[in-house]
């Protein structure tokens, strides 16, 4: 009951807030205060879920039949990985809201809207992560691309159109492959079972005595998918379009959350389904995985757009988030989960940043900033934790996750965790670069000097489009509200770091579930066969 | 969750003997507030912000301070335990626990790490009492004393973890702390830029790290020290020898070691306080302490040992050589760091009969480059920040007590006979000589010529800072204002002169009767002597190394002393000079070889994303597109010509039925 | 009388009218075609009703005819009115429903 109430409340938050078109303030107030109240039923849930020993797989289970005739059903469930995910939105929603209070809107749309739909996104992600049917699960999978299709189409930047459709396309793309394998999975439980059916759990059941052949084919569909949404390169390039584009609120819960159901599909759908299929298909995977570490941060160095090279570190962290789960082990997969949170917390935190700073100098392009540590120190020490979280900094959260991925995987898969490694000298790389090149050094850049000059002012190395619509404004730091927004997630990021147990330990008994799932023994210490 | 499950505890095996561990009592049960106190410091001064201006830098001091005492304590109590029952272990809480991995928030109290507490909150309470003065009117005052404080709490983990993440927590920690101070001039583009040149060279070595750690786990199941040292004699040679590397990798980036030493120079961009406490005492030689602190992997494999000296030797001489060339005093002094360090890595890549001497090395080097970097920042100080000694002169006169501190630091490095550097590098040359074979006269020989060389570039430095022609007077600094050298205060002269009595009796008072040596015997086994048939006898290398040291300081005198210095560097000089002041083109091949074609990849790739790998997104979008702007034209708007299509598949299907029918 | 000849006259009379609509441009009379060709299926309707001596088919007739007479009602009105506006009845006139 409590993850129905959980996936409905903030439904009804949106419905409740977009009717308030005329009342910016009240609209904001009101989805807060659903906001929040979500948060307080997740953390009700945290307490409720139960790490003993013998725990069901499952928890805060509920179950009514939907459309009998196919065997469908409305069925809710939550296991470690689901909870932690749940948890991520539950903290991101508020810190989004706080940061889009003030956020300036395109021509013609209103905060009402923009709230609404983040409330949307948000009940639509909670049915994602708990529905332990597989049709349900499709079903909200399709759903979640709506209100994240409006924000980015109706709320985002210059080319905004173009981002929503290539967004769109794509998820929808990967969707209906993997709603084909949806329907094989069905008829195939149909031949095993005697029974067809959508449940997860009877799936999971049938999964060992499926052939190999039929596995890998299901497997792909689902893996497109997953892939396009993770995204694993080659399948990449709506992010950075979608990233830049998208209004930074939307962001943060795009390649925070979202994206994440990608990799949460790999651990809870790929692997306990077709364990035969994935480990055949582990070191196309891998492959592919390490590609993205690399090609990623590669590609992250050469940006020029600052939202833009929030997207490819992404990529490259996705990679780490992919190789872990096809590492199979419990270190590995525990580090995937973790680092789905970490993640979440550290890129949004540098979305947040970046769009704080895009906020105050008017352009997206790296080269218009530098030195703005001079006017704005905190803003700069915040942008430089947030990219020590991003480079994994030990003492940061994502520290713990991608240790823990790398050091599941090397027994396994030695040679692509080495190159896995090397990885983070590429991390450290682009983020220092990007801080030295916009807040450190002298006062430069259009943005800044067209910020701080008044208008008219000595202009000739400032470009003259920035400097006009940002004629000075000045260069403030950061005021209360940003603040406030930025030191819940400050927190996490060093709380994470050092006293990372309790949240592994509600992940430690879900992931050697899905090892002992997939049907392989850890390869050191843990579980054996 | 499960108990670690050792899947290797076989026979265990080990060649060294290992410490009995048991729990800390006592003072050393608050051993985490070691590092804590510099750490609450450090948040309260990141968190206080403006508040924390006026009173910062006191709470900086006090915390370090603190933390000295505490050490202290420990180390007396320890002290008085025997020597069987130093090794103590303190866990805090489960770091990370999944499944069979167990990383403790654990310390290890041992001789070891117990002469690195005090060697860190020693010279680092000095140094935090000398930035009060060399800092006073800092804007960035209060900023600077924070990221002092966190680099102590670093290193501080550093080594007290006793375990190999909690290591590489301290060791990447202490990396950052070091980002933040070489970059501390933010202004600056060349201190940015050393910052992340300092970070990254540390990555790559951090890779090593972290990769032997991988290494550990998948072999032996635990990261732990105990377990890790207890079950290392169960590995094949192979993997003993790839931990050995990589660990070693991990040592050379953070000690600016042959390959990754480029990084140390630049780094001198940072405040001069920070050099001599970061760049010189004590983070720089972490990759002996890490060597050091492994030796039970590091005993069991000659080969791993002898490409440890192999980068010693090949580090101290390159080291020794730039350094002759540089007019930048902090430069010189850089390079002498490179290659005292490398004198240490020697040390503890012979083994056995090194281990100690290595430690030894780094504790009185610890004292007289803190004492020279912070006369250095004295020099600096007076001369409005400039530091090229081409500009000094004949400053002698006008800043006694640090010419004095000074000097004795310098006697000290060139290893004048009973002063500390005299002990220490003499022990680790005569331990190089009796070495057998090649390694013997190799290692031996390169240790000697590079004292020569050391004497005579620290003679060179003296001479032309603190003696002949003033050639300041005539000069004005880069802002425009002329040089009025003067003695700094006494917040700054009393820690030199701390410093400096270290230089002096520190050998002496730790050698004699083998006090050091006997004190980490627990931690690094027994010292072996020096075994017969190694290629010169100990009893005559003393006299050939101070020979070649007076030879040096003698050169010197003749070179730099004989003749008045140009203010302008001389410009065509030999080959040789050009590359010592090239860096023996270090940087250049980084550039040529990692940074240019890494730039280009990345440019390239941008280029292949956008066009390729969109392309093809695209690509299939606009043919699709295109195809259904040409099948629309089917669409003509007469009515007839549909309802002829109609007709023309309505026939097509009852054909099709038909055929199918009576076929 | 057998049954075959009122088939034949049905397909005979539906492919009048199919071919009517093929040729004729005024709209009225490409209705009238279309009527003719509903009544000729009618016509096969009944008459299978007969042979098979089953009601079905002449109930399916009426469900014809109801819908030819709100064809009729909608059609001619869509006719009339692109006669107003268009002052023309021609059916390859009205093409502006194209790419």
């Amino acid at each position: 009951m409590l993850l129905l109430i959980l996936l409905v409340l903030p439904l009804v938050g949106a419905l409740v807030v977009a009717p308030l078109k005329n009342n910016a303030a009240t609209a904001k107030l009101v989805a807060l205060a659903f906001a929040l109240a979500s948060l307080v039923l997740t953390a009700v849930t945290w307490f409720s879920y139960s790490i003993a020993e013998g725990a069901p797989r499952f928890q805060l289970e509920l179950s009514v039949p939907w459309i009998p005739a196919f065997g469908t059903s409305f069925a809710l469930g939550v296991d470690g990985i689901a909870l932690v995910m749940l948890a991520l939105i539950a903290v991101l929603v508020p810190i989004v809201m706080g940061f889009s209070w003030e956020e300036k809107l395109p021509e013609g749309r209103t905060a009402a809207g923009f709230f609404s739909l983040l409330l949307a996104t948000q009940g639509l992600l909670v049915g994602v992560f708990a529905a332990t049917d597989v049709f349900l699960f499709y079903v909200f999978f399709e759903a979640m691309l709506v209100p994240m299709y409006f924000m980015i189409g109706r709320f985002g930047g210059p080319r905004r159109q173009y981002a929503a459709v290539k967004f769109f396309l794509y998820s929808l793309f990967g969707g209906l492959i993997m709603l084909a394998s949806v329907i094989g999975l069905y008829v195939v439980s149909g031949a095993e079972l005697g029974q067809a059916t959508f449940t997860w759990v009877e799936l999971q059941r049938m999964a060992a005595s499926v052939d190999e052949t039929t596995q890998i084919w299901l497997f792909i569909g689902f893996f497109v998918a997953f892939a396009i949404k993770a995204p694993l390169v080659p399948f990449h390039t709506w992010l950075p379009d979608a990233g830049a584009e998208a209004p930074v609120g939307a962001g943060v819960l795009l390649v925070g959350v979202l994206d994440k159901v990608g990799t949460f599909g790999f651990l809870r759908y790929c692997l306990p389904l077709f364990p035969l299929a994935s480990q055949r298909l582990a070191p196309l995977v891998l492959t592919l995985a390490v590609i993205g570490i690399l090609y990623g941060a590669l590609l992250a160095v050469g940006q020029s757009d600052m939202k833009r090279f929030v997207s490819y570190t992404s990529i490259a962290h996705f990679g780490f988030i992919a190789l872990g789960i096809f590492a199979f082990s419990s270190q590995a997969f525990a580090g995937a989960t973790l680092y789905m949170v970490n993640h979440g917390i550290s890129t949004g935190m540098l979305f947040i940043v970046v769009g704080l700073v895009i906020a105050r100098g008017g352009s997206r392009l790296i080269a218009d900033y530098g030195g703005v540590h001079k006017v704005a120190p905190l803003l700069a020490g915040t942008f430089l934790v947030a990219g020590l979280s991003s480079l994994a900094l030990p003492g940061t959260n994502s520290f713990i996750s991608e240790f823990l991925v790398l050091v599941g995987s090397y027994p396994r898969q030695p040679v692509y965790t080495i190159l896995a490694t090397v990885g983070i000298i590429f991390a450290a790389l682009y983020v220092l670069w990007v801080y030295q090149r916009t807040m450190q050094g002298p006062l430069r850049g259009s943005a800044v000097l067209g910020a701080l000059e008044p208008a008219g002012g000595p202009g000739a190395m400032i470009d003259p489009d920035v400097a006009a619509k940002k004629a000075g404004t000045g260069f403030p730091d950061l005021s209360g509200r940003e603040i406030a927004v930025l030191t819940p997630l400050i927190v996490l990021v060093l709380v994470l770091g050092f006293f990372p147990g309790p949240v592994l330990d509600v992940i430690t008994p879900s992931v050697m579930a899905t090892l002992h799932e997939v049907g392989l023994p850890d390869p050191v210490g843990g579980l054996s066969q | 969750m499960n108990a670690p499950l050792n899947v290797l505890v076989a026979a265990a095996e080990t060649t060294s003997e290992l410490p009995h561990v048991g729990p800390a009592t006592g003072m050393a049960s608050l051993a985490w507030l070691l590092f804590v106190l510099p750490a609450a410091g450090a948040l309260v001064l990141f968190v206080a912000g403006r508040a924390a201006n006026k009173w910062g830098h006191w709470l900086g001091v006090l915390t370090v301070v603190a933390s000295f005492a505490l050490g202290l304590a420990i180390f007396l109590e320890t002290v008085g335990l025997p020597a069987e029952e130093r090794t103590r272990e303190i866990s805090l809480f489960d770091w990370i626990a999944v499944a069979g991995l167990h990383v403790d928030f654990g310390l290890r109290l041992d001789p070891l790490s117990l002469t690195f507490v005090l060697l860190i909150t020693g010279v680092g309470s000095l140094i935090h009492i000398y930035s009060t003065g060399y800092m006073g009117h800092d804007p960035g005052r209060r900023r600077f004393f924070a990221q002092l404080n966190l680099f102590v709490a670093a290193m501080l983990v550093l080594v007290l973890g006793n375990n190999f993440v909690m290591l590489y927590l301290g060791w990447e920690g202490v990396g950052l702390a070091s980002y933040l101070l070489i970059g501390f001039y933010q202004d600056r583009p060349s201190a940015a830029t050393a910052a992340k040149k300092a970070f990254l060279m540390n990555r790559v070595g951090d890779v090593g790290l972290a990769i032997a750690i991988f290494l550990l786990w998948t072999n032996l199941g635990t990261v732990q020290y105990t377990e890790v040292f207890e079950n290392i004699g169960t590995l094949d040679a192979g993997v003993l020898i790839a931990i050995t590397v990589l660990l070693l990798l991990g040592a050379c980036g953070k000690s600016g070691q042959f390959p990754l030493q480029a990084w140390l120079p630049d780094a001198m961009e940072g405040p001069t306080p920070v050099s001599a406490l970061i760049h010189a005492a004590t983070m720089v030689t972490a990759g002996v302490y890490l060597i050091a602190r492994t030796h039970p992997i590091y005993d069991l494999t000659t080969t791993g040992r002898l490409v440890v000296a192999l980068v010693g030797v090949v580090t101290l001489l390159i080291g020794a050589i730039i350094g002759c060339a540089y007019d930048d005093i902090k430069k010189v002094l850089a390079y002498s760091t490179v290659s005292q360090i490398g004198y240490m890595f020697l040390a503890v890549g012979l083994g056995p009969a090194g281990y100690a001497l290595g430690i030894f090395h780094l504790l009185t080097h610890g004292f007289f480059k803190a004492g020279l970097f912070l006369g250095a920042g004295s020099v600096m100080h007076a001369m409005n920040d400039d530091v090229d000694m081409r500009r000094y002169g004949g400053l002698a006169r006008y800043m006694p007590i640090t010419f004095i501190t000074f000097g004795l630091g310098y006697l000290a490095l060139i290893g004048f006979p009973f002063l500390s550097g005299y002990f220490s590098k003499d022990a680790i040359i005569e331990a190089a000589f009796a070495e057998p074979g090649w390694q013997g006269w190799a290692f031996g020989g390169a240790a000697t010529l590079a004292a020569g060389l050391t004497a005579f570039y620290m003679t060179r430095l003296v001479l032309m800072t603190f003696f002949g022609e003033k050639r300041w007077e005539k000069l004005k600094s880069a802002d425009g204002r002329d040089y009025h050298p003067h003695e700094s205060p006494i917040s700054m002269t009393a820690p030199m002169i701390v410093l400096a009595l270290g230089s002096i009796g520190a050998g002496f008072l730790l050698s004699n009767g083998h006090v050091l040596i006997d004190w980490l015997a627990p931690s690094l086994g027994e010292l072996e002597e020096h075994a017969a048939g190694g290629a010169l006898p100990h009893e005559i290398v003393p006299w050939i190394v101070v020979g070649f040291s007076a030879l040096g300081v003698l050169i010197a005198l003749l070179v730099v002393g004989g003749r008045p210095t140009p203010v302008e560097r001389p410009e065509p000089v030999s080959l040789p000079v050009r590359a010592a002041r090239r860096d023996l083109y270090a940087n250049a091949i980084n550039e040529a070889l990692i940074a240019r074609p890494g730039v280009w990849l990345s440019r390239a790739l941008v280029y292949v994303d956008n066009r390729g790998v969109d392309g093809v997104v695209n690509g299939t979008a606009a043919m699709l597109g295109g195809s259904s702007g040409r099948l629309r034209r089917l669409q003509t708007g007469f009515v007839r010509s549909y309802a002829l299509s109609m007709l023309g598949g309505t026939v097509l299907v009852v054909a099709a039925l038909l055929a199918v029918r009576f076929a | 009388m057998s049954p075959t000849y009122y088939l034949l006259l049905s397909a005979l009379l539906f492919a009048i009218g199919a071919v009517g609509v093929l040729v004729r441009r005024n709209a009225i009379v490409v209705f009238m075609c279309i009527e003719l060709m509903l009544n000729a299926v009618n016509l096969t309707l009944v008459t299978f009703s007969r042979i098979n001596g089953q009601l079905d088919g002449q109930v399916m007739a009426f469900f014809v005819m109801v819908v030819a007479a709100a064809e009729v009602v909608v059609g001619l009105a869509i006719i009339m009115s692109i006669f107003r506006t268009r002052r023309t009845a021609s059916v390859d006139d009205a093409n502006l429903l194209k790419y």
